[in-house]
């Protein structure tokens, strides 16, 4: 089973206690009354879908239920790593991850 | 709303008798014992770190800052749910809620007293009962005596507390209490077998 670390929790979690979430880092605009058709299309529907290195929130729905960040490779599966929500999007992923990172 | 609470049992007819769920209902195999646990006072508490130590003073039980602890204190046991979440529950008849009443720290606390189920899960093969639906690792060394964690068992939530070396308190919503008390048994006859 894939084990997924929270961030609040602080371990290792089996990954049927989480939920995901969709994309991370996805700013809700301010005044979203003033927003053009397509720029509130982007924000809306537009999702990046990439083949490889992709950050997103999950949930850890059935152990604290709280909200993170998390970095996944979509074509390993693997989890490079994992922060609370609400920090920004890491400048540098971990070293370990290198590999996964140059496919 | 405690006081509302105390007045609506006094004057309970005897035809307003409680039927708790699976009241009494237990089931025994080799090496682990699955058993419904008497009613309880519960509450769900939500609080930010501000109002957590006079909280603590109300309860009269430390609330545990540490992930996938417990504390316990004269039969009331606080359970580590989320950075700012806790379940409480007392074993000894005494009202959670209305310790809670007088505190004026910002802080949430819902009765749940009646949303949940207790089940005990005892014996030498009690973690591999449990384990038979529960992902977590629940070795001596991952979940010690008094860890506490919030999980899943089969499709149910349920709320997991270890309370000795072979025993765990299972608490799960009244509505999936067959489900979970079911499961547990087929655990239970499973290891045992």
């Amino acid at each position: 089973m894939l084990l997924i670390r929270c961030p609040y929790c602080e371990e290792e979690r089996p990954e049927l206690e989480f939920r995901n979430a969709g994309e991370a880092h996805i700013a809700r605009s301010a005044n979203m009354a003033g927003e053009s058709d397509d720029d509130f299309e982007k924000f809306f529907f537009i999702r990046s879908n990439p083949k490889g290195i992709i950050y997103e929130r999950w949930r850890h729905m059935h152990g604290c239920a709280r909200f993170f960040n998390a970095v996944r490779d979509t074509v390993t599966d693997k989890f490079i790593m994992t922060y609370k929500a609400g920090e920004p999007k890491p400048a540098k992923l971990p070293k370990d991850s290198n590999e996964v990172v140059a496919k | 709303m405690a006081k509302a609470a105390a007045k609506t049992t006094a004057t309970a007819s005897p035809s307003a008798e409680r039927r708790p769920a699976l009241a009494g209902r237990s089931v025994s195999a080799t090496d682990v014992k699955v058993e419904v646990l008497p009613p309880a006072e519960r509450i769900s508490l939500r609080a930010p770190e501000a109002s957590v130590a006079a909280l603590s003073k109300a309860l009269g039980v430390t609330l545990p800052k540490k992930p996938k602890t417990s504390t316990s204190k004269a039969g009331r046991t606080a359970l580590w749910l989320g950075p700012d979440e806790w379940l409480v529950i007392d074993e000894a008849g005494n009202d959670p809620l209305a310790d809670c009443a007088g505190v004026s720290a910002l802080h949430s606390s819902v009765g749940i007293s009646h949303r949940n189920i207790a089940i005990a899960v005892t014996g030498p093969a009690a973690e591999a009962a449990i384990n038979s639906g529960c992902p977590q690792d629940l070795s001596l060394e991952a979940f010690p005596v008094g860890a506490a964690s919030r999980t899943i068992l089969g499709k149910a939530e349920i709320v997991l507390l270890r309370t000795a070396e072979d025993a765990f308190r299972v608490e799960c919503w009244r509505s999936f209490s067959d489900y979970v008390f079911t499961f547990l048994s087929e655990g239970a006859r499973d290891a045992a077998g």
